[in-house]
């Protein structure tokens, strides 16, 4: 880059994991870092309880995994990696939504398509065994 | 047609000539930092697609025991739980270090990469604990495709982690070496969305993983 | 010691891979040779091997594809002529190497042809038109050119120390697994894709982050050439779509290396589950292929009708749209492997879907050339030629993407004619397109415009020729890959086709000689302006070939077709002189040629199973990164007096050749 780059272009985009307001202060700083841990510790917990308990409803476990999950990443997400919804974070968080787009096209199709073959592509033996 | 000096032919537009009030898209090409930042952060995305190939396979292949042991008779939830527990501690004090890099300050972000660096061994520690026995009880890889598709899953989160101490060692020295140099600032930056990123996909695997067979 | 590896992987008993791999071990210690006694080495180490300028690695990885081409078309001269002559006979290839010849073929051509051919354009064309001087990451982007060279020596060396894979260009489980393919072959393919998949991803990054980071002052997202979103496009789509590859074809390594069941016919392996990952991958990989064709020809419509691209966002709607709707499509690929009607259904109207952005696209080019100022130079040839061309595979595509339709269809010549007929007709036109219009940009003289306009009639014609009598072929029942058959039907079709073929040999050999009476008479052929062809957008600023450091001062950008504003208003700006500082560009870096050096190694050992040596890789890789982090100036100064003398030096000459133009016009 030249010389000339490092100029007058002051606040431009963040990069990701950068806090956008720069000197916060350290102890702010690790403030949000403890509120994050507390917050990730809490969800995490409650998932490893839901999972093994009988307080729940059985059916919805999974889908309360999952909530509990997604809500687990945000808090990464929010207080680890500070991806806001800023106009200085707009790359990064189009970025972010073009890759969860792509996850859940690979594994939602993977998943449907796979079901519909293995159901209509039963291996032979298993047919066989049906029919006895 | 005469010299035509290229940066100055256009005749500069107004609100390009204050530089700071351009729309963001115009104001010409990133700093490094922001432009390496970026970069890695593609990178990264790039990994969770390759980490969501293998969340596919696992999940379609989690029923094929193949006549041998589920998930349910193998999977320890207390160590799953511990080793959880490593991890976040490792991104906190991984954030930690973060700050302390930003104040320049070396001991602190010694410490406390040296700490994020025991969380991690911690972890990787008990993975490979639960793996020897895993294929010492017969539930080795080569049992059933479900097994198969359980050890890569788990296993290459387990490389990442690897790969990530191997870089936090490297990091840790090129900081006592040389300081806090531009260069060394941007890699530990990096080094931070990848030790975050990896405890991401943790949450995503020990939910799918592990969570989702325990109480059946 | 050597793992796997005896005497007996050389394949002594095969005369024609003996030959081949011989003339090949001749041909490249004669260039060494000659390198050698001219003591190029030196200026090649500094120059080009070390170097991590985005235009050096283009022109290099340019010059990959072109020798790979030549590779991968021997292979396409010996299936077709085993085609012609197979007739009730067994032709001259027997089974296992003929199907180790179409395996490569078809390997060759998209992993070290279509995609380096791509892959060297973007990278030397975008920064000069985005008006910067490099990429976002040039040491990384000389690492991921030589990961690249990794892969295609591994598939070379596969022809002279063992064999190749005889899956197909797709390795299917479960012939794929080591219980049907025990030998090396298919290990090879996996080791040589793998390394050469981190490169591509390696450039995917680089390039994403320069569009959206690195452009000069005032180029917004709706400013840049129209190559540069298409290559945006592309290399979205190579992140997102090659970690797919890596993580598929490393479970196919897991499965042969350490007898894990993800593809295995027992202990619940999932045989489909392969073709549904591989082709989640393989269909972005199309669009990857075809997207910086589409770039490359809204460049040479407009730049040769003389008038700006029609309906300039409807493009970058398209493309963006191609873009997305590429992930939803793979099905289409195994339409008859029984997921049903449902299934099939929605995805062959998502495949048809995609064809209409596509259709937008090729309305727009014909509204550019609609009113223009046509000059049908080699580039504009090879447009117009893809624009028949491609139309007619399009509508192929459309029609197999009818379920019904590709159940009769799958796997017989007409898919294999429609897929050759877009690729050739779509991404080699366009990267021949390319070559011709950004060649003096790179060297600084043209191509010979008359042998450039024979080789296009022969590759056209040849084209036709070789691949019409496949959709009829494929209609009449003809199976792909067959190495014999004895329907008389098919005959002459395949003769035919043959002869075709004949006709683009003399294309490429009328290409080859271009190059050379191209070179010999470079002076006469001199681009002196640094603007050959009255060009639209910002790499015709800049001298051919341009200074390291691309421009002496970014250019300020205010609207579409940049360079074309400033020769608009050139007489406005005849006093003003350009404001000329120090540059920093980056150090040339040894680390891609050596990490490649030791990814080959390791790749090689994996193959062989010598254990040792890939750990000797694998330390000497890792050790080479510490080295490259441990370097304390990875810059150099470019002086602004040295700035200022070379860009005034570029002025004169540019002047002096315009008035030479006005004075002989």
């Amino acid at each position: 880059m030249s010389v000339e780059d490092h100029d007058s272009f002051a606040i431009l985009d963040t990069a990701p994991g950068e806090t956008s307001t720069g000197e916060k202060g350290v102890g702010r700083a690790v403030l949000g870092y403890l509120v994050g841990l507390g917050l990730a510790i809490l969800l995490t917990a409650t998932s490893f309880y839901i999972a093994g308990t009988d307080l729940v409803w059985t059916p919805s476990i999974p889908v309360a995994l999952v909530v509990l999950a997604i809500a687990q990443m945000g808090v990464h997400l929010v207080f680890f990696l500070h991806i806001t919804t800023g106009t200085d974070n707009t790359n990064n968080v189009m970025a972010l939504a073009f890759g969860v787009l792509i996850v859940a096209l690979l594994i939602g199709g993977s998943l449907w398509i796979m079901a519909n073959l293995n159901h209509n592509m039963m291996p032979m033996d298993q047919i066989m065994q049906m029919q006895r | 047609m005469t010299a035509v000096p290229l940066a100055s032919a256009q005749a500069v537009p107004r609100h390009l000539a204050g530089g700071r009030h351009a729309a963001r898209s115009e104001r010409g090409p990133a700093p490094k930092r922001i432009v390496v930042g970026y970069g890695f952060w593609i990178f990264l995305l790039s990994d969770i697609v390759m980490f969501s190939a293998f969340f596919a396979s696992y999940a379609v292949l989690v029923g094929e025991t193949a006549g041998g042991p589920t998930g349910t008779q193998l999977f320890d939830l207390r160590s799953a739980g511990i080793e959880t527990a490593c991890l976040l501690a490792s991104s906190f004090t991984c954030g930690l270090a973060s700050i302390a890099a930003g104040a320049r300050d070396r001991s602190w972000f010694s410490i406390a990469m040296a700490v994020t660096c025991l969380f991690g061994l911690a972890f990787l520690a008990l993975e490979l604990k639960e793996f020897i026995s895993l294929i010492a009880r017969g539930a080795g890889p080569s049992r059933s495709a479900f097994l198969s598709a359980f050890f890569t899953l788990v296993g290459c989160h387990g490389l990442h982690v690897s790969a990530g101490i191997l870089w936090l060692l490297t990091m840790m020295a090129q900081v006592f070496a040389k300081g806090f140099r531009a260069d060394i600032e941007r890699r530990i930056l990096c080094f931070a969305l990848f030790w975050h990123a990896l405890d991401i996909i943790w949450v995503a695997l020990f939910t799918v993983v592990y969570l989702m067979v325990a109480g059946r | 010691m050597f793992g796997k590896l005896t005497w007996a992987a050389i394949p002594f008993d095969q005369p024609i891979a003996m030959v081949a791999s011989s003339v090949v071990a001749l041909a490249i210690l004669a260039v060494l040779a000659w390198i050698t006694i001219k003591g190029y080495f030196p200026y090649l180490w500094r120059e080009w091997i070390t170097s991590v300028d985005h235009k050096r690695i283009g022109v290099m990885y340019t010059l990959l594809a072109l020798v790979m081409l030549l590779r991968g078309f021997a292979d396409a001269i010996m299936m077709r002529s085993q085609q012609a002559l197979a007739y009730q006979s067994g032709g001259f290839l027997p089974p296992e190497h003929y199907d180790q010849v179409f395996s490569a073929h078809g390997t060759i051509m998209i992993f070290f042809v279509a995609m380096p051919f791509m892959i060297g354009l973007m990278n030397f064309v975008v920064p000069l038109q985005l008006g910067v001087r490099d990429v976002a990451f040039p040491t990384l982007n000389s690492v991921g050119f030589w990961l690249t060279a990794t892969g295609a020596l591994l598939v070379n060396i596969s022809l002279m120390v063992g064999e190749f894979a005889r899956t197909g260009w797709l390795p299917y489980p479960p012939l794929s697994e080591i219980a049907y393919s025990p030998g090396v072959g298919v290990d090879y393919y996996l080791w040589a894709l793998e390394i050469a998949g981190v490169g591509t991803l390696v450039s995917g990054i680089n390039l994403v982050t320069t569009v959206l980071k690195l452009r000069a002052p005032g180029m917004s997202y709706l400013r840049m050439p129209m190559f540069c979103w298409t290559t945006l496009a592309t290399n979205l789509l190579i992140v997102a779509a090659f970690p797919i590859l890596t993580a598929t074809l490393a479970m196919l390594l897991l499965d042969r290396y350490l007898g894990f069941h993800f593809f295995t016919n027992d202990a619940g392996g999932n045989v489909m589950m392969f073709m549904n990952l591989i082709w989640a991958w393989g269909h972005p990989e199309v669009y990857i292929l075809v997207l910086p064709a589409f770039g490359i020809f809204s460049e040479v419509v407009s730049t040769f009708s003389a008038k700006p691209l029609f309906g300039y966002r409807s493009m970058v709607a398209a493309t963006m749209a191609i873009c997305i709707l590429s992930f939803m499509v793979w099905l289409h690929h195994f339409f008859t492997m029984g997921a049903g009607a449902n299934v099939n259904a929605i995805f062959g109207i998502a495949t048809t879907i995609i064809a209409i952005p596509t259709g937008v696209k090729i309305f727009n080019w014909l509204f550019t050339m609609y009113g223009g100022r046509i000059r049908y130079s080699p580039p504009m040839l090879w447009s117009i030629s893809f624009m028949v061309t491609f139309i007619v595979g399009g509508m192929t595509g459309v029609l197999l993407a009818v379920p019904p339709a590709d159940f009769v269809l799958h796997n017989s010549l007409f898919l294999v004619a429609h897929f050759h007929n877009v690729i050739i007709g779509g991404v080699l036109f366009g990267a021949f397109a390319g070559y011709t219009y950004w060649f003096p940009k790179a060297f600084g003289f043209k191509l010979h415009e008359g042998l450039g306009k024979a080789s296009f009639w022969c590759w056209t014609i040849g084209f036709y020729l070789a691949f019409m009598p496949l959709y009829v072929l494929g209609l009449l029942g003809m199976t792909r890959r067959m190495q014999h058959y004895d329907v008389p039907e098919w005959h002459p079709w395949l003769i035919v086709a043959a002869a075709g073929a004949a006709v683009i040999m003399i294309g490429i050999a009328l290409q080859i000689v271009q190059l050379f009476v191209s070179i010999r008479e470079r002076a006469a052929l001199a681009d002196t302006t640094g603007d050959p062809w009255n060009g639209r957008s910002l790499e015709w600023a800049t001298a051919s070939p341009p200074p390291a450091f691309n421009f002496a001062v970014l250019p300020k950008v205010s609207g579409n077709d940049a360079w074309w504003s400033v020769k608009q208003h050139a007489d406005e700006a005849l006093e003003d002189k350009p404001d000329y500082h120090a540059i920093e560009m980056p150090k040339n870096s040894p680390t891609g040629f050596v990490c490649a050096f030791f990814a080959t190694i390791m790749g090689f050992a994996m193959v062989w199973h010598i254990w040792w040596l890939v750990a000797v890789g694998a330390v000497g890789a890792f050790a080479t990164f510490v080295v490259f982090a441990w370097r304390d100036e990875d810059e150099y100064v470019v002086p602004a007096e040295e700035v200022e003398r070379i860009d005034r030096a570029h002025i004169e000459t540019r002047c002096a050749g315009s008035t030479a133009k006005e004075q002989t016009a």
